[in-house]
């Protein structure tokens, strides 16, 4: 780690016997702990492989443990080796080493400067590579994404968010709307999150999807599934009394499953669908319906009367 | 001052402290409206029959403005709070007298009526499935409990009704909805309930006071063996 | 080489003159102090409240919800003013107002002055030593409470609501607490001492600010009698404009802080840059100077935008104004980008003189030089700049326009190349030294090992498809407490031991202090490790609910967290037995460290320095052959550090073993 310049031969010496030292011991352990790592813990890590979201996230999580280990294992080893090799009791009468040689080290700067920017600009590019390329990586891309999905057939899935729980709706299945969340294996799907009220957030822990709901905005995140199971959805933004159970379960069924239950369940709900406002990326209380207007002026927020789907206000 | 005086006078003061912060965590982390007992007397395999209202301003206390639910006792009194002890798998039978106006619900997703026996409610004696909340006197509050699957909107009374109820407890010669439904009751645990109509007059989107404070329109299902 | 320096009356004289006084034979309950401030508290409570209710109770919106903000806000407002005008903080602005002299301050030697209003640098570091502890321990029990009804997935100690204002308020109360710590026991009472000054550039803005936090702190408390706010410290509109009244406390709090952040901020600032000692070139300025100069940046240029915030929020629920309200034309977005763009570089505020503490500890326990003392400042002044471009990475999920996320995730990342400078000064300081492992030594090495694991989470976090999994978790908190916690309140700690034989003359036990270090280091680690996993496994931030999977991870840090807290009853302790109780003379310098506020007499007289002193080298000039003096305090005959070791002077004696070789 130190590579000293002049200085006598013997301290030279003195220095780099423990600069070997500690980069041995660091070596070892680094090559040890790093696949041991990588290979057993890996796999199991969070979130999991049900969507290429979570396996894209899992994957980003190993690498970056991986890079950051050795980081940890050098720094708290080199601290550990001060603390027992250097104490002042352990000295004796040896003098502390002092002048420009070991205030000043250009080389050890240098060498310090130039290894922690090359760590973390492969940081940066490894990021942004797996942040483009799995398209956005599950997380909420606003309503204008600019990585999307190569596929053609995307089911769109609205999350509604509001205090307290999430609902769903399906447009592409006459836009009915109901409280669990069923996605159908092998798709790729795209959340678009909204919020009646307040900020909430959309997070599919097993899906590896985060979307914050906003009011008046449609934040979009994308992922495919991979396999069947459960997931949790819990709201991960505070937002108010009951944010803390504020959750539910989700399917990932198999294709023909999900056609049946969506089908079904578009039939048994459709006196209810009647009722729902028409389907539309964003809901804002309106007298006249829900078009994504802004508040006509006899509408006064303060009021009791905040509706989407209204078709007439009273008092 | 000498030594054992000064240790005399910090320990007195360090006592005072813990006075304090004994005193803040009873007084206030603790304070709670009261829990109302419905497993006194419960055999097993016996339905639980519960009243309860809902009036449009409850006229006392600290938030006489606010929008509450009122629980009675088995021993008939009623009471402004919002956390029941029930017993665990026990069918409950729930009256629910209705005595504030409605409106459009935000979300019409909340006008059907699930998760209850039958999927349906007596409304006024009559069955119902699904609410329109655009219609009529609108709904004027839920009883939802998102974790077990139950949702029950409440239909509103007219706004305008000459015997329209304004302080609590409200009689049912005051112009009101009677809403009857049954659930089953799960294992052990707590199990909150809530209310998807905006109803906090004066705050924005509706959903600040008392849709945010237990013992108004929040509150626990603390289902006990 | 003296040089006569006579008492000078100039303002802008480098070091200046001590403030002014005059002796008195008034009794010292007279007078303003703690008492007439609660006094003019609550008498302008009440007259803010009643003008608020005259104004605004016929409102449409006050008489439904039975809530009216405006009283409070006014109420809060005016009490704040009352708590200044009562303890004697507006008299000089209001007599110069009317064009009069304000009159100077009455000299006063017992413990009374420590509740009043004063201009002498020393009493205020020491009345924010105590006001900053009693923070501390305020938002600890809270933490307690937080934690104990975690103790149970599904079953619930305290109600939600309550649970809520509790986590809310212990955020807020830290928060505050923290950048208080920052500014006033080592900011303000070292500041002068660091440059050679008798006092920082404004002593009536700097006891004006401790104050005016007092202020603030009090009104972050009204917040959970008045029902609590439910938004936690971020204050997300428009959940905060649709909150009960503890809200207002929230608003107007951070406001009162704000404001007292940006006068210390800009004090301090002024103080190292024009009041440095002759001699003291930046190249010897002590590098704990160097990071509260970077933090001073940081406090005056960001905060405004806290205020701002604040305000805005405060006429939205009042005035019905709609910046943060989407449906009328405003943005919810607009309240998280100003409240992060001040957040960001506000835990940088925290961290940059966590980080300066322990540089300036390093050389003194290690015998040896600081290493790469350029680079550290450079360090410093680089996090500070760096820290204004990385706000965006608390909004990563939040919708924001996608191509910021690659952008924001290139500053983050980068942010972590000068707080890497911060590790080459100390490791490198710790090559072959010779390490006295005394208690502010073991508090140094433990922020090492704290802000590491801290630090390298953050670039977890950082990370945008990472992030998607750990934002908003539990992890996000393990990583802040890490940071905060682990950085700056440990090098508080640590500081306080290394620097309170100067404040107080007196020492705090030695056993007793490792046994806080120890105690507190281990199960701070106990009690936040675990938070990781527990984010990692899905457990978001501020839930009363959790899945039960997770209860043995939350009890374990529960436990752990319980016995955290009662490491600092070990310290409170410690602090009043060997500060109030048993008080022992402790020598001028303890730990033999070559810096300038140890070359001074204990306790620190009045004016500090007796000559202000010329300086002549930079104070870390540990382990070499005949160094230059760090300083020529012009009391003529041998420069100051020999003195200290050949027994000239008073206190050459009981330093701990292993002094400086010269």
């Amino acid at each position: 780690m130190a590579d000293p310049a002049g200085g006598s031969h013997r301290a030279r010496s003195e220095d780099a016997r423990h600069a070997w030292r500690i980069f041995a011991i660091w070596f070892v352990l680094s090559a040890v702990i790093d696949p041991l790592y990588y290979f057993l813990a890996g796999p199991h890590m969070p979130p999991g492989a049900e969507t290429s979201a979570a396996s894209g996230a899992q994957f980003d999580l190993n690498v970056v443990m991986v890079t950051a280990m050795p980081v940890v294992i050098a720094v708290v080893l080199y601290l550990g080796y001060a603390v027992v090799v250097w104490g002042a009791k352990r000295s004796g009468d040896r003098e502390a080493v002092g002048g420009p040689k070991y205030t000043r080290n250009l080389r050890v700067q240098m060498a310090f400067i130039g290894v922690t920017t090359l760590i973390v600009m492969g940081m940066f590019v490894f990021g942004t590579v797996e942040l483009i390329v799995p398209a956005g990586a599950g997380g909420g891309e606003g309503p204008n994404p600019i990585w999307t999905p190569t596929s053609k057939t995307i089911l769109p899935i609205q999350v509604i968010a509001q205090q307290w729980k999430f609902t769903y709706r399906y447009p592409t299945f006459g836009g009915f709307e109901t409280d669990q969340l069923m996605l159908p294996d092998n798709t790729t799907v795209a959340f678009h999150v909204t919020s009646l009220d307040v900020i909430h957030s959309f997070w599919a822990y097993q899906l590896g999807v985060k979307a914050d709901a906003n009011p008046a905005e449609d934040n979009v995140a994308y992922t495919t599934t991979q396999q069947t199971g459960e997931f949790t959805v819990r709201c991960s933004e505070l937002c108010g009394l009951w944010h803390g159970s504020m959750y539910d379960f989700g399917h990932i069924m198999t294709k023909q499953g999900f056609e049946q239950w969506a089908t079904s369940t578009e039939q048994k709900l459709a006196p209810a669908t009647k009722l729902l406002p028409k389907f539309a990326y964003t809901y804002v209380p309106d007298a006249n319906g829900a078009d994504g207007g802004y508040y006509p002026d006899n509408v006064d927020p303060y009021s009791n009367v905040e509706t989407y789907g209204a078709s007439t206000t009273q008092s | 001052m000498t030594r054992t005086a000064r240790l005399g006078v910090f320990s007195a003061l360090f006592a005072v402290a813990i006075g304090l912060v004994v005193f803040t965590a009873m007084a206030f982390l603790r304070t709670s409206p009261p829990t109302i007992d419905f497993t006194q007397g419960h055999k097993a395999g016996q339905p639980v029959d519960m009243t309860v209202q809902t009036v449009g301003s409850i006229g006392f206390g600290p938030h006489p403005t606010w929008v509450s639910y009122l629980t009675k006792t088995p021993g008939g009194r009623w009471v402004n709070t919002t956390l029941w002890d029930l017993p665990a798998h026990t069918r409950i039978n729930m009256t629910i007298d209705e005595y504030d106006s409605g409106s459009p619900l935000r979300n019409q997703q909340i006008g059907s009526i699930y998760g209850v026996i039958g999927n349906q409610a007596l409304l006024n004696g009559k069955p119902v499935s699904l609410i329109n909340s655009n219609a009529g006197n609108g709904v004027a509050h839920t009883f939802s409990v998102p974790e077990l699957g139950i949702n029950v909107p409440l239909y509103g009374v007219n706004g305008n009704a000459k015997n329209f109820c304004s302080s609590a407890p409200c009689t049912l010669s005051e112009a009101h909805n009677t809403i009857q439904f049954s659930f089953m009751t799960p294992g052990p645990g707590q199990y909150p309930f809530q209310c998807f109509v905006p109803c906090g007059l004066g705050f924005l989107y509706g959903n600040g006071g008392p849709m945010q404070t237990i013992g108004y329109m929040g509150g626990f299902l603390k289902v006990v063996d | 080489m003296a040089i006569d320096i006579r008492e000078s009356v100039d303002v802008g004289q480098p070091g200046g003159s001590a403030p002014s006084v005059r002796q008195s034979n008034r009794p010292s309950w007279l007078g303003q102090h703690l008492g007439t401030a609660i006094i003019g508290a609550v008498a302008g409570y009440a007259l803010g409240h009643f003008i608020g209710n005259s104004i605004a109770s016929g409102y449409v919106h006050v008489a439904n919800s039975g809530q009216n903000d405006v009283a409070v806000c006014l109420g809060l407002a005016f009490g704040v003013f009352g708590w200044l005008a009562g303890v004697g903080a507006l008299n000089y602005p209001l007599a110069k107002l009317v064009g009069k002299e304000a009159p100077d301050e009455i000299a006063e030697t017992g413990w009374g002055r420590y509740f009043r209003y004063t201009l002498d640098h020393k009493v205020v570091g020491q009345q924010y030593v105590i006001g900053v502890l009693l923070f501390l321990f305020t938002g600890g029990l809270l933490a307690m409470a937080i934690r104990t009804e975690l103790l149970y997935p599904t079953n619930h100690l305290i109600g939600p609501g309550t649970y809520i204002a509790i986590v809310g308020e212990h955020g807020t109360i830290m928060m505050m607490m923290a950048t208080s710590i920052v500014i006033g026991p080592l900011g303000n009472w070292l500041t002068p001492l660091l440059v050679g000054s008798r006092r920082m550039a404004f002593p009536r803005i700097e006891a004006f600010s401790f104050w005016i936090f007092t202020a603030g702190y009090l009104v972050i408390l009204t917040a959970l009698p008045l029902g609590g706010f439910p938004t936690g410290w971020t204050g997300y509109a428009p959940l905060q404009t649709e909150s009960g009244a503890g809200m207002d406390s929230y608003l107007v709090g951070f406001a009162v802080i704000g404001t007292g952040m940006i006068l210390a901020g800009f004090n301090m600032a002024v103080t190292i840059i024009n009041h440095r000692a002759p001699g003291m070139s930046w190249s010897r300025v002590p590098i704990f100077a160097w990071s509260l100069l970077a933090t001073s940046s940081l406090l005056t240029l960001a905060t405004p935008l806290l205020f701002v915030a604040g305000l805005f929020g405060v006429l939205d629920r009042t005035a019905l104004t709609a910046f943060f309200v989407n449906e009328r034309g405003g943005s919810s977005f607009l309240w998280e980008n100003l409240f992060w763009f001040f957040g960001h570089p506000e835990v940088y505020i925290m961290a940059l003189p966590g980080f300066g503490i322990v540089a300036e500890m390093l050389p003194v326990f290690c015998g040896k030089p600081l290493f790469a003392y350029r680079v550290g400042a450079a360090g410093m002044v680089g996090v500070a700049l760096l820290s204004f471009f990385v706000w965006q990475h608390h909004l990563f999920q939040s919708g924001i326009n996608p191509d910021m996320r690659p952008l924001f995730m290139l500053t983050t990342e980068l942010i972590s190349i000068p707080t890497g400078f911060i590790y080459l000064v100390g490791l490198g300081t710790l090559w072959r030294a010779k390490i006295r492992f005394e208690v502010p030594m073991l508090f140094c090495l433990a922020l090492y090992f704290n802000f590491l694991i801290g630090g390298i989470t953050g670039v977890f976090l950082s990370d945008v498809p990472v992030n998607v999994t750990l934002h908003g978790s539990f992890f996000v908190m393990a990583h802040f407490h890490y940071t905060i916690m682990g950085g700056l309140v440990f090098a508080f700690f640590g500081g306080l031991y290394y620097w309170l034989p100067k404040m107080t003359g007196y020492s705090m036990n030695k056993r007793l202090g490792q046994i806080h270090f120890w105690v507190m280091f281990i199960f701070f680690n106990l009690t936040f490790f675990p938070l990781f996993v527990v984010g990692l496994l899905g457990m978001p931030r501020r839930v009363f609910e959790y899945a039960a999977r997770l209860q043995g991870l939350n009890d374990f840090s529960t436990v752990c967290a319980y016995v955290l807290g009662a490491s600092f009853v070990i310290f409170i302790a410690n602090f009043v037995w060997s500060i109030y109780i048993d008080p022992r003379p402790a020598p001028a310098n303890p730990w033999g460290s070559r810096g300038l506020e140890w070359q001074t007499p204990t306790p620190v007289p009045f004016y500090n320095f007796e000559r202000i002193p010329v300086i002549l080298s930079d104070p870390y000039h540990y382990g070499e052959e005949n160094p230059l003096p760090v300083a020529d305090l012009g009391l003529g005959g041998t420069p100051v550090a020999a003195a200290v070791l050949s027994g000239n002077g008073e206190h050459a004696s009981g330093s701990d073993g292993g002094g400086p070789s010269v």
